[in-house]
């Protein structure tokens, strides 16, 4: 019996913007509102399992070429680089900093370190999630 | 000081990247030579206000809040061996250019080999003892890379195994040790100990200490009986010897001595034990030095022998302190000053001699005595520094080994006419041991030139005819042999600018009464020391030549009865008994693991909720539960059995599912929408990867059942389990062990700037925590990854024994 997927990719191809956008969205809330960099990065990673379970590898490589693990060292390496560079500004390991700038139209906007450090943890978070999968998948 | 650290760890993440980038077209050592060069450079700019006793230090905040600050400290020590590090290091490196082809892995040598650089600069600058550890171990850590090196080598393995056993061994016990020395004094840093620890003479872990730190100081430095790992280090490339196993690495342990000196040196234990062991290490370390064939073991036996020189002049130093500075006891600081005249000039000519016979080795194939001879007429420039290198270390003029090696007897001389170990025997043992140890010396020192240099050159001996080598290979023993015949005529001028600093931060409580330093003469008149020279020369030429005769002295030692063969029969012990335990309680069966899983848990969190009294709860407080909290938990309830009856693995992972969503629903209800979000989102994709793993598993069947004892046992265990995660669930809400995190609450924002007190606690407060379980997760990805990339089936070439 052929496996007809058609409906299953067609959505796949709407929802996984929606789950793209509400990943990054839940990325950036966590600073004041539920979220943050462990869910955002979850929430990317299911987005892209989706995508891998409606396709082909192949497919889906041709348009993510990304090594996820490679993804995932990165992410690791910000996260420790976040901490070293407190270092350099004469502050202890890991110290994180904010301040805030008031932009038009958008109003008051909060920048902070947390976030870079948040960043790397969303894309360890990725990178492992996928590089897991994918490896469990195409061992056959 | 932070740079000096950090410039060589940096420049070994960088070197595989401009490995990569040269493609190849030139040596990548060019780019690692510049690091220690500058360093070195920077750090002589030290030398002048160090000479007038100018100390620095600096310190910055590390982990607050576990008290670890990372303090570093410069003084005469470790600037004497900052020195040694980048200057060795800078030679060596120019050495290795011209050593290593391009077809080796040498971006993998590099960082190996920066990483020790960095790791080992850290070691002597840093104050903190819990960071010098860590130093201590990295620089064990990337001498086994080294060592193994040329890892398709069965011996290369088993030297580096080898090696990292015993230093790290060595290494757990010295931090045993500095771990017991904070909790008598309070402090991790070494001049505050030194201040305090005199007070702390009577504690009852005052020896246990001293013994640990010496035993992981003994086994850095070779050190009877720990020497053995030394000779099989040397299958490492031979840059990497004369850097690691003779100039830098093995000296650690003296550093470590002499650093503690101050410290433990009130104790005669202290004294007593290493000035022994160093001279044991110095007779045995000489003696073995002769009859072996490969030039290189013999230079690892000459190592260890003088390494051993060292540390017994190290105990002897360590008699002012043992005396408490009595006026005649003073005469042994010059023992303490010897001792690091030796180390600089040992560095100097072992350094030179491990080079010369790399040229030999790399040109001819062969570093074996029996087969070399005659190659004078091959290299007559190597022939010259390989003499100076060797006279020096034979002990005669005009070289600068000549006036350590008097001095070394002048102070042996003291310890006799002192009687300072109240026993005439063993007193007048030093400068006898000391004066044959000198002879077996000279003699080993004539093998290398000799028996390689001179006699007759024979081509059939060798697997393939002499290469040509650059001529650029000579530079850098050439270099360490002018420093060689320069101390020899300036001798004051190292002991003013570089050794004076540590004599005064050595023996601070005399630095002003008196001159710590002495004059350094070549020539004292017809002394006794001039007529032990004479009488090894005598005697050494003697003993050279009739060594065909008195060879068989060394049968009396055999292989089977040696150090070596107590070390494998205990690592072959050690596998063995391991192997059999692991084979009781790795039985393959998930429902045993299990088992051990939650036995495990029921004693740990179970057993601590009893110990510590943790467990109080009260129900006063809590708000009256609500319909649709029933409802939920209803269906957990139901959802929970039907999994134990589930006829498909569909059936079980979709009421798993149900398991999940609940818990999410119920973070929702109490209004906890961060925990909720994860564990929606944590449920989906568990859910998918079981989807993944599916089709992999066998066809589902329930299992036959087990036995009635077993099962009884299986279902105590469920039931403890759940009666300890509920029990610890209801303690959790009583706050009477923890300080209350409510701090967090109030300040999230003004601290952080964050309006969610979850994340700011993640992000800020406890960011080492993330920042940890990141890497940890990275890590996890990774080993899945590999696990079933690299299982087994694969073709494997068998490049692995050779």
């Amino acid at each position: 019996m052929k496996i007809n997927d058609v409906i299953l990719q067609t959505v796949t191809k709407i929802i996984v913007f929606i789950i793209l956008t509400f990943g990054v969205y839940i990325f950036f809330a966590g600073h004041h509102n539920p979220g943050g960099g462990f869910v955002g990065g979850l929430a990317i990673s299911a987005a892209v399992v989706l995508l891998y379970l409606a396709f082909d590898i192949e497919t889906v490589h041709k348009g993510i070429p990304f090594d996820f693990k490679k993804v995932a060292a990165f992410g690791a390496f910000i996260v420790v680089a976040t901490g070293i560079g407190a270092l350099f500004f004469g502050v202890p390991f890991l110290s994180q900093t904010f301040f805030t700038v008031d932009l038009p139209l958008i109003g008051e906007i909060g920048i902070s370190t947390v976030t870079i450090f948040e960043a790397g943890v969303a894309l360890a978070v990725v990178g492992v999630v996928i590089t897991i999968i994918l490896s469990i998948s195409k061992d056959v | 000081m932070i740079t000096a650290i950090f410039a060589p760890l940096l420049a070994a993440i960088l070197t595989p990247l401009i490995h990569k980038l040269s493609r190849n077209r030139f040596h990548v050592g060019w780019f690692a030579l510049f690091v220690p060069l500058t360093l070195f450079i920077a750090l002589s700019r030290y030398i002048p206000s160090v000479a007038d006793g100018m100390q620095y230090s600096h310190s910055f905040q590390w982990i607050p809040s576990y008290n670890i600050n990372a303090a570093l400290h410069l003084d005469g020590l470790s600037l004497l061996f900052g020195l040694l590090i980048t200057g060795i290091g800078t030679l060596v490196i120019l050495y290795s250019i011209f050593y290593l082809s391009k077809r080796e892995s040498l971006a993998h040598f590099y960082v190996y080999l920066l990483l020790f650089m960095g790791a080992m600069l850290g070691l002597v600058f840093s104050d903190h003892i819990l960071i010098l550890y860590f130093f201590w171990e990295l620089t064990s850590i990337s001498s086994f890379l080294l060592i193994a090196f040329w890892y398709y080598r069965t011996k290369s393995r088993y030297g580096a195994q080898k090696s990292l056993l015993i230093t790290v061994t060595g290494g757990i016990a010295m931090l045993t040790g500095f771990i017991m020395l904070y909790h008598m004094t309070g402090t991790f840093s070494i001049r505050e100990m030194t201040a305090l620890l005199p007070d702390y003479i009577n504690h009852s872990l005052f020896i246990p200490a001293l013994l640990l730190i010496l035993l992981g100081a003994f086994t850095k430095s070779v050190q009877f009986p720990f020497h053995i790992w030394l000779p099989d280090a040397m299958e490492a490339p031979t840059p990497v010897s004369a850097y690691l196993h003779s100039a830098t690495m093995v000296k650690a342990g003296i550093y470590l001595i002499a650093r503690f000196t101050p410290i433990f040196g009130h104790e005669k234990l202290w004294m007593w034990s290493v000035s022994i062991v160093g001279l044991i290490t110095l007779l045995w370390g000489a003696f073995c030095a002769v009859r072996q064939t490969d030039l290189k073991a013999l230079l690892a036996y000459s190592t260890i022998s003088q390494l051993g020189l060292i540390t017994c002049l190290l105990g002897i130093g360590s008699a002012v302190y043992a005396f408490d500075f009595e006026p005649d006891a003073l005469i042994f600081t010059q023992a303490m000053f010897v001792a690091f005249f030796h180390l600089f000039n040992h560095s100097t000519f072992k350094g030179t001699l491990f080079m010369v016979i790399g040229i030999i080795d790399h040109t001819f194939g062969s570093r074996d005595i029996r087969k070399l001879g005659g190659l004078i007429s091959f290299m007559p420039a190597t022939f010259t520094i390989a003499v100076i290198g060797s006279f020096s270390m034979a002990g005669l003029p005009p070289f600068n080994g000549f006036l350590s090696k008097e001095m070394f007897f002048t102070a042996m001389k003291h310890v006799y006419e002192w009687n300072m170990f109240s026993s005439e025997a063993i007193s007048a043992l030093f400068p006898v041991v000391a004066w044959i140890a000198s002879i077996f010396t000279f003699v080993y020192c004539m093998i290398i030139i000799f028996q390689t240099f001179f006699g007759k050159y024979d081509p059939e001996k060798y697997d393939r005819p002499p290469l040509k080598l650059p001529f650029g290979i000579v530079i850098a023993p050439a270099v360490l042999s002018l420093f060689i015949v320069g101390i020899f005529f300036m001798p004051n001028v190292i002991s003013t600018y570089l050794l004076n600093p540590i004599m005064t931060s050595l023996y601070e409580p005399l630095a002003d009464a008196m001159d710590l330093t002495p004059r350094i003469h070549a020539w004292q008149g017809w002394t006794l020391e001039v007529w032990m020279t004479i009488g090894i020369v005598i005697f050494g030429i003697f003993l050279y030549k009739s060594f065909h005769y008195w060879k068989k002295v060394y049968n009396l030692f055999p292989p089977k009865r040696s150090f070596d063969a107590l070390y494998n029969f205990i690592l072959e012990r050690g596998e063995k008994s391991a192997r059999s335990l692991t084979k009781w309680y790795m039985t393959g069966s998930l429902r045993n693991y299990f088992s051990y899983i939650f036995v495990f848990f029921i004693i740990a969190v179970g057993g601590s909720l009893i110990y510590t009294q943790a467990f109080s709860f009260t129900l006063a407080n809590d708000a009256a539960i609500r319909v649709y909290e029933w409802v939920i938990v209803a269906v957990m309830l139901v959802a929970g059995i039907m999994i134990l009856f589930a006829k498909s693995r569909i059936t079980a992972i979709l009421l798993n599912g149900v398991l999940g969503y609940s818990i999410a629903a119920l973070f929702v209800i109490f209004r906890a929408p961060d925990l909720a979000l994860t564990q929606l989102v944590v449920e989906s994709v568990t859910t998918a990867l079981f989807l993944l793993c599916f089709r992999f598993l066998p066809e589902f069947k329930l299992e036959e059942p087990a036995k009635k004892s077993v099962q009884l046992t299986n279902a105590l265990i469920s039931v403890a389990v759940g009666t300890v995660f509920i029990l610890v669930a209801l303690s959790v809400n009583s706050t009477h062990m923890f300080e209350s995190i409510v701090y967090f609450f109030e300040n999230a924002y003004e601290l952080t700037g964050s309006h969610n007190i979850v994340n700011a606690i993640l992000g800020d407060f406890r960011a080492f925590d993330t920042m940890l379980e990141a890497i940890v997760l990275f890590l996890a990805g990774l080993g899945v990854f590999t696990l079933i990339k690299l299982k087994k089936g694969r073709e494997e070439k068998n490049v692995e024994d050779q």
